[in-house]
């Protein structure tokens, strides 16, 4: 199933739990994952009781890989024990985050392993029926997961009574029609259920009233996939490997410029800095690094001098920035960052859904500001106009789409103005006028 | 109920109800909390975030229009940050609207420059081109301009929520999505125009409103519908004695915000040319232009000599559903002392009759359902007729009240009527069958199989389902006449709780024509003619007798008229020709046929003098909608030529030798309310603009025939000889499906 270059180059900081088997020839297959410990954490799962199942998950400090990071221990527990109502699960394989492309390799080369994920998730909150949602744009990946799902209920993992424990769970794939906000958990929920992909009021919560109206979990292609070997291995087991209240390890997509761009499991909390020189092969051609995206285009930018950051959720939010979805985006020296604030902006002014005024307006007035701006046709005080723009965004919108178009725009205008005025003084692009290759490359096929 | 919730609102305390959204609560200690997208009654859409405020220990602004009130809350409506986001959501949504206020219908009258004059900013910063679309024409009566369209989603949700029509949706996205019509490239809906109504800027425009005017050119007056027995309140907006538009503009009354397709654009008939404006006289065979002196005193010597040849009996009345009470009961009077006959009936089209005798024998009349216990009740039982074809606010307010509090919705019908959708339970019947399952329910008879679809085992499941229904408020069409009314009143007083009762006729003042007496066999408020006490009540009051033996009803004047023995016909806004098959050789037998009209009907091409009527729009009386609320009509402007029916009648009566002392429809009115039983309303309430409602107390006779009862069945489209003659209603698409269509 090679549409790409194998995007895993392999590193001697990797730790390997959710790709353990990855490389494994066949292990997409039933009979091979199970000799690998396929299915080994739902059989210890339906031994064990759903709130102790809870409580283990609680225990690993596993944080949502979606982009939020919330503790997924303690999303299980807001769904009602007692429900009349049905419950589900809902797996997100939405991945449209620019600079993220890791659900991809995990639902590839390790469908079982998501299965499961999914299978221990219902049996904890009392769910008979899960839905993985997977973008438009992974179609493929549909095809490589259904037949998964059809050799998991020929061995009796899921159906009725999986593995004679009583437990009942059925297991579909729905395929979304390639918009980003499909993402944001409650317009996946109306694009699952076949309305257009809007975001819902909250509160209700998705795990109150969810799916259908009915308590449903949403989490992760990353964050169920890490659930088996937590329940394999236990709780403390895997919170040890990351740092307090972060646990595990994640998948970071390193990409942009970079000598060795690519997908690598490393613990949570490693700093950037050795990212960057150890895993990712240092800026490549031997140029200085600008700046980083740590967590998909939706996180404010680090400058080079804020690197040493560890890479776990809490550390980069102290300094302001989000650990996101592991979309780890390097930028070159020779960078505009006027145009990557442009380009940025493009894709939100796209993708935005258009149901709230700030993001619908703020977008598209802050795209034709940035195009303008970079054209030469720029002007004092479109600076502050366009910082002030951001902010009204920020905090405003109904869904968080809004503040993810604004958080990295705010932080360029602030820490790169330089760039900006240097725009004003010259009349062009000074990056161009040096006849530098100006663009980014990301990973997720989104050239920037 | 719950405990009141207590908070406060820029240091208000306030107390309101659990459950209640904060933009409501600040109402209550009048803090206006600015919003576009919400919309009291319809679902939350936390769209426009217009109504940001700071609530304390909550780090982000919040919207007050989907937050629900806590104990202790402590909000702020007006500290910088709040006025910053109202002043940069204003700003962010100017920047693609197009700022043509100068030629927007909504000018003036437009939510949007409110709030930009109130919370805005007077310059932009936006030096960006704008995106523009071209106008879409969505059907003739909907036009819609995205560039002004600000995204509320009133339209889609007043559509969807409000008629369950689902015309509209969303199309493309960001900056770009527009309001769609779902199917197709035009609206295929019901053409209500609540859409136009609804939309808070000048996106949605008015086929026939649509750059006319300037809404300060105008002059606004509160009148009634004149199309369907509901009565609804309707604002016309006139300028140089023409009709420009018809929306509820202070949205009170018992409609709120709704008209249907007839209220918002049907009026024009009122404006259409062919109206006639000069009386006409048959000479030689042919009508000819009159004056109106010619015409009456030619119709005055006419009746002296007919009644002086063949006596009082030899003439014969029909009146008009949709002309006032005040008309209708002076055309009674007219009939029943000045030419002395009781030979007077109209198109009889619910059997209002019958439940008065009813509920006055069950000493019940208490129980007349009005328009607003259906926004309210739990349980509603409607048998033979189609709301949302004959009676759209009903179809309106039965949808809201099961969407808003889940009232079960119970309905017996010959066709698959749209409001299926809303039932709880449904049973199909044929023809008859309607009559059939109500005795079958009170057990007064056997259930014949044949009428019912699904037999008895339907039927069984459907009267299992209505024993838990308490407070029915029934709804009946003219399936249930005569006999059939006491048995199912005698049913439904059976039931717990307070049962009421309404019958569902058709145009608007069905209900009072029969309230006052244009009926052959009673006198105003049911007392039958032959009842020498009413008469003498009345009698006293006119100075006058009237005849002591029930009438001819207009079927046995048909009769009449065909046999020789009715030589004059008397025809105040009705088309017998057509609502009565009485054919052109049975009227040209007549000596004479008077006609008073708006329009050259089949009825006024036949007779000897037809006179130019007034419509609703060009007079002032009341109406009594088919729940038998009394509401007020305004005269909004004049018509050269036309004289209204209490005009006519004042004439005629003088030229026969009456001497009437009343001045205006307010004397009649007066008189109605002093003499005729139920309608001893407060006038004061009538003027600010409510719907009064009657009690009418009375034994009429029985129903002389059951035929005499009997539906136009007019579509959502239709309303007899008016809509035949509006512009408006004939343009769409939509009116040639058959009656029954669903949308
Ligand atoms: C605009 C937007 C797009 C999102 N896209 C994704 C996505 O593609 N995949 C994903 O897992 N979460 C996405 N999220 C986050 C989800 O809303 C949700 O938080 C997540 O699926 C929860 O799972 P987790 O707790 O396992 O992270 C997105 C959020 C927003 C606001
Ligand atoms: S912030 Fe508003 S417009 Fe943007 S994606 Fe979310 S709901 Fe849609
Ligand atoms: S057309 Fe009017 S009502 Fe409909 S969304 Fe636009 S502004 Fe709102
Ligand atoms: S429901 Fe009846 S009264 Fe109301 S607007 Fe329509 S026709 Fe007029
Ligand atoms: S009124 Fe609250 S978001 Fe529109």
């Amino acid at each position: 199933m090679a549409h790409y270059e194998n995007p895993m180059r392999g590193s001697s900081l990797e730790v390997k739990v959710l790709t353990e088997r990855f490389g494994i020839p066949n292990v997409e297959k039933l009979d091979v994952f199970v000799q690998h410990n396929g299915y080994e954490g739902l059989r210890k799962a339906l031994t064990m009781t759903p709130d102790a199942v809870i409580a283990e998950v609680k225990k690993s400090a596993l944080r949502g890989r979606g982009g939020a990071g919330f503790n997924a221990g303690m999303k299980w527990g807001f769904v009602p024990r007692q429900s009349p109502k049905p419950k589900y699960v809902v797996c997100n394989a939405d991945e449209s985050e620019p600079g993220t492309c890791k659900d991809r390799v995990l639902i590839e080369y390790d469908p079982h392993q998501l299965i499961e994920g999914n299978i221990i998730a219902g049996y904890a909150i009392g769910s008979h029926q899960g839905y993985i949602y997977i973008r438009g744009e992974y179609r493929y990946l549909m095809e490589i997961l259904d037949r998964a799902i059809g050799e998991a209920y020929a061995a009796g993992f899921l159906g009725k009574n999986i593995l004679g424990s009583g437990f009942d769970f059925d297991l579909a794939t729905h395929t979304g029609a390639g918009a980003y906000e499909c993402g944001e958990e409650t317009a996946l929920l109306n694009s699952l259920e076949g309305l257009r992909g809007y975001p819902r009021v909250k509160p209700p919560f998705p795990a109150v009233v969810g799916l259908y109206g009915c308590p449903t979990i949403i989490n992760n292609v990353e964050t169920l996939s890490s659930v088996p070997s937590i329940l394999r291995n236990g709780g403390d087991w895997y919170a040890k490997i990351g740092t307090p209240n972060n646990g595990g390890t994640r998948l970071f997509a390193l990409s942009g410029h970079i000598e060795r761009p690519g997908i690598y499991e490393l613990p949570m909390g490693i700093p950037l800095r050795r990212i960057l020189e150890e895993v990712g092969g240092g800026v490549w051609k031997g140029k200085k690094l600008k700046c980083v995206i740590p967590g998909g285009s939706s996180c404010p930018v680090l400058t080079a001098s804020e690197i040493d950051v560890p890479m776990d959720f809490d550390s980069l939010s102290k300094i302001g920035s989000m650990l996101g979805s592991g979309g780890v985006v390097f930028i070159d020296e020779d960078t505009c960052m006027v145009k990557a604030a442009w380009r940025i902006m493009k894709f939100y002014a796209h993708e935005s859904c258009g149901w709230c005024i700030p993001c619908r307006e703020g977008t598209a007035w802050l795209k034709a500001l940035l195009e303008r701006f970079h054209g030469n046709g720029g002007m004092a005080e479109d600076i502050d106009t366009a910082l002030d723009v951001s902010y009204n965004m920020l905090g405003k919108t109904l869904c968080p789409l809004g503040d993810a178009a604004a958080m990295p725009t705010i932080s360029i205008l602030k820490k790169f103005r330089h760039e900006f005025e240097e725009h004003l003084k010259l009349g062009s692009c000074p990056f161009e006028a040096r006849g530098s290759e100006s663009g980014v490359r990301v990973s997720a096929g989104v050239a920037i | 109920m719950a405990d009141p919730i207590t908070l406060t609102i820029d240091g208000k305390p306030v107390s309101v109800a659990a459950g209640t959204l904060l933009i409501d609560a600040a109402k209550q200690v009048s803090v206006e909390v600015p919003s576009f997208c919400y919309y009291p009654g319809l679902s939350l859409q936390g769209a426009c975030r217009m109504c940001l405020v700071s609530i304390e220990k909550m780090p982000k602004l919040q919207t007050a229009c989907t937050t629900v009130v806590t104990n202790g809350m402590v909000v702020h409506t007006e500290t910088p940050e709040v006025k910053n986001a109202r002043k940069s959501m204003l700003e962010m949504l100017l920047t693609n609207h197009p700022l043509d206020c100068p030629v927007c219908d909504k000018g003036g009258e437009c939510e949007l420059q409110d709030a930009v004059f109130r919370y805005g900013a007077a310059e932009t910063r936006f030096l960006e081109t704008k995106i523009h679309e071209d106008e879409k024409k969505f059907s003739n009566l909907v036009y819609y301009d995205r560039p002004r369209c600000i995204l509320c989603y009133r339209c889609i949700r007043v559509c969807d929520e409000g008629m369950d029509v689902n015309a509209y949706g969303i199309g493309f996205r960001a900056a770009h999505s527009e309001i769609i019509p779902n199917r197709g490239e035009h609206l295929e809906c019901e053409e209500c125009g609540m859409c136009i109504d609804i939309c808070p800027v000048g996106a949605l425009t008015s086929g026939t409103y649509r750059y006319k005017t300037r809404p300060w050119e105008l002059t606004y007056t509160g009148t009634i519908c004149n199309h369907c027995g509901d009565g609804c309140k309707t604002t016309l907006s006139v300028r140089n004695h023409e009709v420009i538009r018809a929306n509820n503009r202070d949205h009170s009354g018992i409609n709120g915000e709704f008209l249907c397709v007839k209220g918002r654009f049907g009026w024009d008939f009122v404006n259409n040319p062919q109206r006639l404006t000069l009386p006409r006289i048959r000479r030689n065979g042919k009508q000819e232009e009159s004056s109106w002196e010619e015409a009456l005193s030619l119709t005055a010597d006419k009746l002296k000599s007919i009644l002086a040849a063949h006596g009082p009996d030899s003439v014969a009345v029909v009146g008009s559903n949709r002309t006032t009470n005040e008309e209708n009961y002076l055309l009674q009077r007219f009939s029943r002392t000045v030419l002395g006959t009781n030979n007077i009936d109209h198109h009889r089209t619910a059997d209002f009759s019958s439940l008065v005798g009813a509920l006055t024998a069950a000493k019940a009349t208490d129980r007349y359902a009005t328009m607003e216990n259906i926004v309210g009740a739990k349980h509603i039982f409607l048998i033979g007729n189609d709301p949302t074809h004959q009676h759209p606010l009903v179809a309106y307010q039965i949808r809201q009240a099961v969407r808003q509090h889940g009232a079960q919705l119970y309905v017996i019908s010959q066709g698959d009527i749209k409001l299926r959708r809303q039932a709880a339970r449904y049973l199909q019947v044929q023809l008859g069958g309607e009559a059939a399952v109500v005795s079958a329910l009170v057990g007064a008879s056997a259930l014949p199989n044949n009428l019912i679809a699904g037999g008895s085992e339907a039927f069984g499941a459907f009267a299992e389902s209505l024993k838990s229904a308490v407070d029915l408020v029934i709804l009946f069409g003219d399936a249930i006449r005569g006999d059939e009314v006491r048995t199912m009143v005698r049913w439904g007083l059976s039931m717990p709780g307070e049962t009421r009762f309404a019958p569902l006729g058709d145009y608007a003042n069905s209900r009072g024509a029969a309230d006052m007496g244009m009926l052959p066999g009673n006198l105003p408020g049911y007392a039958p003619v032959t009842d020498e006490s009413a008469r003498r009540k009345f009698e006293s009051a006119w100075g006058q007798a009237t005849p002591i033996s029930s009438g001819l009803h207009i079927k046995a004047v048909a009769e009449g008229i065909e046999a020789g023995r009715i030589k004059a016909l008397l025809v105040f806004g009705s088309n017998p020709a057509r609502t009565f098959g009485l054919s052109k050789s049975t009227l040209a037998k007549l000596e004479l046929l008077f006609v008073a009209e708006l329009f050259s009907t089949e009825t006024a091409e036949c007779a000897d003098v037809v006179v130019p009527a007034t419509s609703f729009a060009e007079k002032s009386g009341t109406f009594t909608n088919t729940f038998g609320q009394v509401q007020a009509l305004k005269k909004t402007m004049r018509k050269a030529g036309t004289k209204s029916d209490l005009e006519i009648l004042l004439a005629l009566a003088r030229l026969l030798g009456h001497k009437w002392s009343y001045q205006s429809a307010d004397d009649v009115l007066r008189e109605i309310i002093a003499l005729v039983p139920g309608y001893a309303i407060a006038l004061p309430n009538l003027l600010i603009g409510r719907a009064v409602a009657t009690r009418p107390e009375g034994t009429p006779p029985p129903l002389e025939k059951p035929d005499l009862i009997f539906s136009s069945r007019d579509n959502l489209f239709g309303s007899g000889t008016l809509s035949r003659y509006s512009w408006a209603l004939n343009s769409v698409d939509e009116a040639r499906k058959p009656y029954g269509h669903e949308f």
